[in-house]
């Protein structure tokens, strides 16, 4: 019974969207008459467990083990596998992070259950839970009923509710490690090296560059080797950045962008990168091909910053302004500096 | 050694997909290789190459997928496997990994799995995970490069949420790569005539030794997108900061800064 609600941590925190698997948990336990129980291993699992508990969980089963302080798979998905099989929750949700969706796919494997992955939408229809997903790049949407007594969720990031810290406490249980196969143990040479800024996908607003950067009326002050590529570097340095700045916001690129050399691939948002869906997208200098809209089509409000109005970004977009990109960010950037009291 | 890659056919990147009346999934455009899977194949090839192993690309799935694996072969994979049988219910991960697995374990001397990070279609991003556990191997996701392969170990640069690390495993490992990790390879004329006229052998689940199991995902229904109810207000004025004006106004009400 219970729900598991698997809380991802990092540097001995909670990652902040694990509240969100939290809240979804609580609702589906409501409507399947039970309660939620925080699943936390790492490096302060047992404060966070108490954190969990604030926010709304019952139970929360801990591990703290040495072999646990940071994620990885193999010992992670043992030991959620082995809690699975002794307390047979009927759901685990977690968010969709890269390492919630290896972690629900292995352990759904390991004890035969179903797993669902970037679901947007959870009911409950007849005892049975059922999910709604994107399917073919988000031009569809498939709802996928599952028949397994514990069912594996992973939400995609910001589509449900976050909990709310209402101050309850839960009721903590430290468990031991799992065993795992001599042959499934991994040497990690170099630590890893934390990736800079906000992510994209959790970043309640994001600011996207496309091929339109290269057209930077800044010169170089000294020789470049590529002229094209310090115009655009220069632009999502000192005019996208700077926007994004004043609204703590993640930057993101056009695939052309990134194929160009302007911007490093983590940056890519469409099919063949990340899938975001901020409140605010704002579009610049990007066309709004159809691979780059199912990156960023479920975005709240899209704004399109282009200077061509037939763009077909512009159908994609709540607002749009038809200025060159060089003219209109910095204004706006001034602007929000102002508004915003920053 | 023996280095196995998965492939699949999608719908082509730029194709309208629907649901018709009938509540099937249609498209307008051709089949193409899972783009994320060319880097998985590219990689299964020039591995193969450099330290003289065997390279086959398998499939699950319908006839459609054959397309992949033709691809498979004109690029250079040496031989290719469809997993098929009438009653598989292609869309539940659970009897997808399990039929894989069953499948690398019959291919001689297996070490290494190649897959792509993620169908474009299906968005799942599951299936490898799956196949890992049902194989009891190592699992490193999101490889970037391959820094070392030899008969039993292998040594790999991984890009997570959390930055760049690098690992090193016992084989056998299931491995997912992302773009640039190499150039995929255009197929030659020569290896898509050859291609073309492979015959492809297809196995069930008598043919892997394994039971068909139960499915334990049904997708119940396709739905098309709500209509965005929304019309595109563009914003006018005599000047950039005029138009920056009303932006923020617009976006104050929209309570999205
Ligand atoms: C298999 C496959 C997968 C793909 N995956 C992705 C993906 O994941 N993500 C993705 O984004 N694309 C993807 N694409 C590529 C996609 O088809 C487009 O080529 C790409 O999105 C175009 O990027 P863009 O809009 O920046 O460039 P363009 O289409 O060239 O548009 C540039 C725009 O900038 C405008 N502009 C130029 N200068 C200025 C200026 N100074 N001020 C304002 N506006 C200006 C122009 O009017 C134009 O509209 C994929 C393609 C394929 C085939
Ligand atoms: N039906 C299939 N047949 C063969 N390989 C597949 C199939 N589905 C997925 N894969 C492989 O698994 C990878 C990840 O798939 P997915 O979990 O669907 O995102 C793909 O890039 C392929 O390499």
């Amino acid at each position: 019974m219970s729900v598991f609600a698997w809380i991802e941590t990092a540097h001995g925190a909670a990652s902040p969207s694990s509240w969100e698997a939290l809240g979804a948990a609580a609702s589906l336990a409501s409507d399947l008459g039970t309660d939620v129980t925080a699943i936390v291993f790492g490096e302060n699992a047992q404060a966070i467990a108490t954190e969990s508990g604030e926010y709304g969980a019952a139970n929360a089963l801990v591990c703290e083990d040495a072999s646990l302080a940071k994620f990885q798979l193999e010992p992670y998905a043992a030991l959620l596998s082995q809690l699975v099989s002794e307390h047979k929750p009927q759901a685990v949700v977690a968010v969709g992070s890269s390492n919630g969706r290896e972690l629900m796919a292995a352990s759904a494997a390991d004890t035969n259950s179903a797993m669902i992955n970037e679901i947007i939408e959870l009911s409950v229809d007849g005892g049975a839970i059922v999910a709604t997903k994107p399917a073919y790049a988000g031009k569809v949407r498939s709802q996928i009923k599952a028949n397994s007594e514990t069912v594996f969720l992973a939400l995609r990031g910001r589509a449900f509710p976050a909990a709310e810290k209402a101050g309850g406490s839960a009721n903590i249980t430290t468990v031991d490690a799992a065993a795992i196969a001599d042959n499934l143990n991994i040497t990690i040479e170099e630590a890893d090296t934390q990736a800079e800024g906000i992510s994209l996908t959790d970043a309640a607003i994001v600011i996207s560059g496309g091929r339109g950067m290269a057209n930077n009326p800044a010169t170089p002050s000294g020789a470049v080797d590529d002229e094209t590529i310090w115009k655009a570097q220069d632009g999502f340095a000192n005019v996208i950045q700077p926007l994004a700045d004043v609204l703590d916001a993640a930057v993101g690129a056009s695939r052309a962008a990134v194929d160009a050399g302007f911007i490093g691939y983590e940056a890519q948002v469409g099919q063949t990168g990340k899938v975001v869906n901020p409140d605010l997208y704002i579009a610049a200098g990007i066309s709004g091909a159809i691979q780059h809209q199912a990156g960023m089509r479920g975005s709240k409000i899209i704004v399109a910053v282009n200077k061509d109005g037939d763009a077909p970004i512009f159908k994609l977009a709540k607002y749009g302004v038809v200025e060159d990109l060089y003219d209109f960010l910095p204004a706006l950037t001034a602007e929000l500096k102002k508004r915003l009291g920053k | 050694m023996h280095i196995i890659a998965f492939t699949r056919s999608t719908p082509d990147t730029a194709a309208n997909v629907t649901v018709d009346d009938s509540g099937k999934v249609v498209w307008d455009g051709a089949n193409i290789v899972n783009p994320w899977d060319e880097y998985a194949l590219e990689e299964a090839i020039a591995q193969a190459k450099a330290t003289g192993s065997d390279a086959t690309v398998i499939t699950i799935g319908e006839e459609a997928h054959e397309e992949a694996l033709k691809h498979s072969l004109a690029m250079g994979m040496k031989n290719a496997i469809r997993v098929y049988e009438d009653s598989l219910d292609s869309t539940d991960s659970l009897t997808w990994a399990t039929l894989g697995a069953a499948a690398v374990e019959k291919a001689d001397d297996a070490k290494l799995v190649i897959c792509g990070k993620e169908s474009i279609d299906v968005q799942t991003d599951q299936h490898i995970y799956q196949l890992a556990r049902k194989l009891g191997w190592v699992m490193l996701s999101n490889v970037s490069k391959i820094l070392e392969l030899s008969d039993d170990s292998i040594k790999v640069e991984r890009t997570t949420d959390q930055g760049v690390q690098q690992v090193t495993a016992q084989l056998p490992a299931v491995i997912s790569v992302l773009k640039g990790i190499n150039e995929p390879r255009y197929p030659s004329f020569i290896g898509i005539r050859k291609a073309s006229k492979a015959t492809i052998p297809v196995w069930a689940s008598s043919d892997l030794g394994v039971e068909l199991p139960q499915a334990v995902t049904e997708v119940i229904s396709y739905e098309n997108l709500p209509e965005r109810d929304m019309t595109t207000e563009i914003i006018e004025g005599g000047s950039v900061e005029e138009k920056a004006t009303k932006l923020v106004d617009k976006l104050l009400e929209e309570k999205v800064l």
